[in-house]
């Protein structure tokens, strides 16, 4: 353990994402370069996510990893046991008890506190890169203010579909001014970031970008007049726990067409079967949301 | 008809020690179409992506509705072009977006300009198709799966949904075949005279200038070797290289 660093990273390096990060903070959604290192880990896997990690955690800190709402899947306890080893910092499973929560592609469902920090782990930050493939041009629109070919995508969504069919990484307007990605997350995520009391960081290791929200920052989802944004998810319970108003997770259990809906966020699920709440399938199919 | 619209003084653009194009000047008022003819390397397209702000010149002073453009800032230069000004690419796929359908190119300018209504945009959007003669059933069609000459028109309605003052057209009947540019010019010419928009026209194609085009400017080695009436200047001509270029028409 001696032999890393405190959380892998030099100083140095630290330093530099800090001052990123500040930077982040200061411009709400812009996207901010930062000299990206070489992590222990492939690209895709969270490289931009842990650098925020390594360059926020103290020893004090308590850390949860989630990867799609768990906290057992191979990316989040891979990632945790590295800050394990190279930080030795607590570690929990409960939102609520975690002071830095690295995320990918998940907001937890406990409402986030002033005390806590949301890392997300964001694979492409340019909103406007599958519209628009040149840097330097999606740059300049960024500048301008030139968001309507955002627009262009979810009339074409309508076109094609009869509705905005884009379900996750759903664009977002930061404080009225930049249109920013908001990582894989599904849109029924999307209201959380707004007005949220956490600081909320967001880092892209392959791509070199760090953006930031800070704490209680207007954020809204695009959409048309006439066809609003919907934080849309199944229309069901959660067959564990019985929670109507968390993201599920469909699970298919047999051959024969059986499945299940679960909650993703497996802290949340389990606090409310701790609880007492027993969804349809509580009981028969123990273990089965892991 | 007060003042002109456009006016450009001194133009010119230099590639290294080579001329682009160098003295330009000339007025365009509102609801003229102005022609510009020459060969391949007369500094016809240096000129307009100028003037349309595609390029910096080196010197000169373009005006527009008593503005500096040159001046500006580029937010607004850019807002211009993409409400008042509009500029026709002589290949379509330089002008669309192909990766999205007819509606949704038509619609990019209005969503640029905040329009922000679903059925309202696509309404307009079926509207311009029907102007352009492309039958409505194929609004959820890419650019892809269209012809030349469709493009080309698709390219026009989408340029001129937000209803422009001023359109820069470079080679629009480029690259098509003959029934097909007579179709196109007969559309432009009714749409020009509707709208009452005011046009530069690049071209190299004298039949166009003379369907469409009120003046004539015509280049030679990035200079204006004579201007005027498109008639007069087709008619009798009086530099020589006009002349050269008028008698090498085909006549069928």
């Amino acid at each position: 353990m001696s032999d890393y660093n405190f959380a892998y990273l030099d100083e140095q390096t630290k330093r530099m994402i800090r001052r990123a990060i500040l930077k982040a903070l200061a411009i709400p959604g812009y996207q901010v370069p930062f000299a990206s290192r070489e992590m222990p880990m492939p690209y895709g896997w969270g490289t931009g996510g842990v650098q925020l990690t390594a360059a926020c955690l103290t020893p004090e800190d308590r850390l949860k990893v989630i990867d799609q709402g768990a906290d057992d899947t191979t990316n989040a306890v891979s990632i945790r046991k590295f800050f394990q080893r190279t930080a030795g910092v607590a570690v929990t499973e409960a939102t609520r008890e975690a002071t830095l929560i690295q995320t990918r592609h998940r907001i937890p469902e406990t409402p986030l506190t002033e005390d806590q920090v949301l890392v997300y782990q964001v694979p492409i930050p340019e909103p406007l890169r599958f519209l628009e493939p040149r840097e330097t041009e999606t740059r300049k629109m960024h500048e301008l203010e030139e968001y309507g070919l955002m627009h262009v995508k979810l009339y074409e969504d309508i076109a094609r579909h009869g509705q905005i069919a884009t379900s996750y990484a759903y664009p977002v307007k930061v404080e009225g001014r930049y249109v920013m990605d908001p990582s894989p997350i599904p849109k029924f995520d999307n209201p959380k970031l707004s007005g949220c009391p956490a600081i909320q960081l967001f880092g892209a290791g392959r791509e070199q970008r760090i953006y930031a929200l800070p704490p209680h920052t207007q954020v809204v989802s695009l959409d048309f007049d006439d066809h609003p944004f919907v934080a849309s998810k199944p229309d069901h319970d959660c067959d564990l726990c019985g929670a109507s108003d968390s993201y599920l997770d469909e699970v298919i259990t047999d051959d024969r067409g059986g499945r299940m809906f679960v909650c993703s966020d497996t802290d949340f699920c389990m606090g409310r079967v701790r609880a007492g709440h027993a969804g349809r399938l509580a009981g028969q199919s123990k273990g089965a949301a892991a | 008809m007060s003042a002109p619209i456009l006016s450009v003084r001194g133009l010119e653009r230099r590639y290294g020690a080579r001329i682009g194009c160098t003295g330009v000047g000339f007025d365009l008022w509102p609801g003229e179409v102005l022609g510009m003819v020459g060969e391949s390397g007369s500094g016809k397209s240096t000129l307009l992506s100028c003037l349309a702000g595609h390029q910096r010149p080196d010197a000169g002073s373009v005006t527009y509705d008593g503005r500096d453009v040159l001046a500006m800032p580029e937010t607004e230069r850019r807002r211009l072009a993409r409400t008042e000004w509009a500029y026709v690419h002589q290949h379509a796929r330089e002008g669309l977006r192909m990766g999205v359908s007819a509606g949704a190119n038509v619609g990019e300018r209005l969503m640029a300009t905040g329009a922000r209504h679903y059925g309202r945009i696509r309404a307009q959007a079926i509207d311009w198709l029907d102007r352009v003669e492309i039958d409505e059933t194929r609004i959820d069609d890419r650019p892809t799966a269209f012809s030349g000459g469709m493009q080309q028109r698709l390219q026009i309605a989408r340029n001129l949904v937000t209803g422009p003052r001023l359109v820069f057209m470079d080679e629009p009947t480029g690259g098509l075949d003959v029934s097909v540019q007579a179709r196109l010019l007969d559309l432009l010419r009714g749409l020009v005279r509707d709208m009452g928009l005011s046009v530069i026209i690049v071209t190299h194609d004298l039949a166009v200038v003379r369907l469409l085009a009120d003046r004539l400017m015509v280049m030679k080695s990035g200079r204006v070797v004579e201007q005027g009436l498109t008639d007069q200047v087709l008619d009798d001509p009086q530099d020589a290289y006009t002349q050269l270029l008028v008698s090498s028409v085909l006549q069928v």
